[in-house]
């Protein structure tokens, strides 16, 4: 296991966004990041303003516009895309293609980075991918195919696999953008799990703020202004959460520790 | 525990003996009929009561079975890397145009002769110039669809795309064919039939040749084909290098259609069904199966429509390219009735 004091994610002055021909846009800069393993992370923010493209600069789907991300003591760049499979695994928000592939071989495609030349499944391979099927509670569905699904057990499935992959890191993005409260509480507390049991480190862009207060670690809020990121504790103290919505039918209640429609007639 | 994925080798072993009888089925049709004894005799070099018999056995329906086998099975292999590549159940050589650049490209050289010198064409008139020229044609195509692809992310689209392109090069085929003699006219209308006979043994073995060049780059594929059947992004995140695997999936598919559709003219359907029959019996998606799975059945559906246009007991033989269309879209309609969707 990992020595705890050490980092597992330092960003510095990173800045975000997209290079074309003639400019660059920049979408978010000044960005800090010191993260250690075994926190789950939620990335909050509004639509559209960059959690996306954060997670893809972070898993090097896209190139940082400047400063540095050393991701287990090892600048990104320098990564492989084999090695990098071997640390950082995702779950994206997109919809899986139609395919017939069954649950089993959807899981077993995480041991991918492992794998000989043809994908031979070792019984290590086995035993890690039951491992990933027992964590998410998923085995009965082993046989599925993934169309049959719903989408709470896809979610699950697809964690699953990146359980699979066995990396330090999971990268999710908006993991219950499909799901109803019953399976979006489920989803985010198997993640917590995983980070507390699992020393797992899970970074996960959600819309879900009040699950997000009350099950994270840590934050990493994303304001027009600015990046703020640090303990949900620390944040909620420092009165930082109040900026994530520049709204006047929202606000944070810190009796609560919700987000609550305003009302006017009080303030 | 869990359980490795199920065994195949009782499916397997069956689509082998199957393939084995067809064969034989198949050797022994045509317009004469030889007995099943001398059949063998001819085939093991034993005695043979007529002599002419082995000829016809060794030099023609032989042959023509192992055409077969190599159409089908690199068909239905290109069928199956479009399906994935194109993450596109309806995705084959015939419907994204490969075929028809292939067409495209022989239709250059057989049309195309009177502007080309003398001296090219008489080379460029053996099956060789021919597999050439359908070779670079498909590649033409198949690389335009795919420059399409990366373009244009929607699955529907890149179908309308491909069909786009088959009507191009269709229409560059008629205002060629309009300026041709009535000997060239006939000679591409024969080829675009399709054909499984006419090989002699050099030819057949310099498509074997080409067709194991296909072969061998797909094996080496299997595994990135499977993690791009979840999307190219996890494919990514996974550590595959999805350009190479691209290419390598494009080039070996417009190599394996240019060469059998240089040799055999353009054939319908086989690359479209075949892999969804394939993975009706298979039930998986995993290439490390599916590969020797869809080539066998594909080599099995050929010869079976192979020996239905030797029209039994006649002397006629009906073009190749109808009988796979008879029985490939009656097939396709059937899938998509019964299951209402098609997942590749």
């Amino acid at each position: 296991m990992k020595s705890m004091s050490k980092h597992i994610l330092k960003v510095s002055n990173l800045s975000i966004g997209y290079t074309s021909k003639s400019e660059v846009k920049t979408i978010a800069s000044n960005l800090n990041i010191e993260l250690k393993a075994g926190n789950l992370v939620c990335l909050l923010g509004e639509n559209g303003i960059g959690k996306s493209t954060l997670l893809r600069t972070l898993t090097k789907v896209q190139p940082t516009l400047n400063g540095e991300i050393v991701i287990d003591s090892t600048k990104l760049e320098t990564y492989s895309y084999a090695n990098l499979a071997k640390i950082v695994s995702l779950v994206l928000t997109e919809r899986l293609p139609d395919s017939s592939l069954t649950v089993f071989e959807l899981v077993a495609l995480g041991r991918q980075p492992y794998t000989n030349w043809i994908g031979y499944l070792t019984t290590e391979d086995l035993q890690i991918i039951e491992l990933a099927f027992e964590k998410t509670s998923t085995k009965h569905l082993m046989n599925s195919k993934c169309y049959e699904l719903s989408d709470g057990q896809l979610q699950k499935v697809l964690i699953a696999r990146a359980l699979a992959q066995n990396t330090p890191i999971i990268v999710l993005d908006e993991p219950t953008a499909h799901l109803d409260l019953h399976h979006t509480i489920n989803t985010f507390s198997l993640l917590k799990n995983l980070a507390t049991d699992f020393q797992k480190t899970i970074i996960v862009s959600t819309h879900e703020v009040n699950l997000a207060l009350q099950l994270a670690d840590e934050l990493w809020l994303m304001t027009p202004s600015k990046f703020i990121s640090g303990k949900t504790s620390k944040l909620i103290k420092d009165n930082d959460i109040g900026h994530l919505f520049d709204s006047d039918l929202i606000s944070y209640d810190k009796a609560l520790n919700q987000f609550t429609i305003k009302h006017n007639s009080k303030n | 525990m869990v359980s490795l994925t199920k065994s195949y080798r009782n499916t397997f072993i069956l689509l082998l003996i199957s393939l084995l009888i067809i064969s034989f089925i198949n050797i022994s049709l045509g317009s004469v009929s030889i007995p099943f004894k001398q059949l063998l005799l001819s085939l093991i070099n034993g005695d043979v009561a007529k002599e002419s018999w082995r000829t016809i056995v060794l030099d023609y329906r032989l042959p023509k079975a192992i055409t077969a086998i190599i159409v089908g099975s690199g068909l239905s292999i290109s069928g199956l890397l479009m399906q994935t590549l194109f993450r596109n159940p309806l995705a084959g050589p015939y419907v994204l145009g490969i075929s028809s650049g292939a067409s495209l490209g022989v239709a250059i050289l057989i049309l195309g002769a009177s502007f080309l010198g003398a001296s090219i064409t008489s080379y460029a008139f053996t099956n060789f110039g021919l597999a050439i020229a359908a070779s670079i044609g498909s590649f033409m195509v198949l690389s335009a669809v795919m420059i399409a692809a990366i373009k244009v992310r929607n699955t529907m689209s890149i179908l309308i795309i491909g069909l786009m392109f088959g009507s191009l090069t269709a229409a560059i085929i008629s205002v060629l064919a309009y300026f041709s003699s009535a000997s060239q006219l006939q000679q591409y209308l024969f080829w675009s039939f399709g054909s499984l006979g006419n090989l002699s043994w050099n030819e057949i073995i310099a498509l074997i040749s080409l067709f194991s060049i296909g072969i061998l780059l797909v094996v080496f594929i299997i595994k990135p084909l499977n993690s791009l059947l979840i999307g190219e992004n996890y494919a990514k995140s996974m550590g595959v290098n999805v350009k190479l695997t691209r290419s390598i999936t494009l080039i070996s598919t417009s190599l394996l259609t240019g060469v059998i559709t240089a040799f055999s003219g353009p054939i319908a359907f086989i690359g479209l069904a075949v892999p969804h029959l394939t993975k009706l019996l298979f039930n998986t998606s995993d290439h490390k199966i599916l590969l020797p799975a869809v080539a066998i059945s594909g080599s099995i559906i050929m010869l079976i429509c192979d020996s239905i246009a030797q029209l039994p007991t006649s002397d006629y033989t009906l073009p190749i390219n109808a009988i796979t269309s008879l029985l490939g879209a009656p097939i396709i309609i059937w899938l998509l009735v019964r299951k209402r969707k098609i997942y590749y």
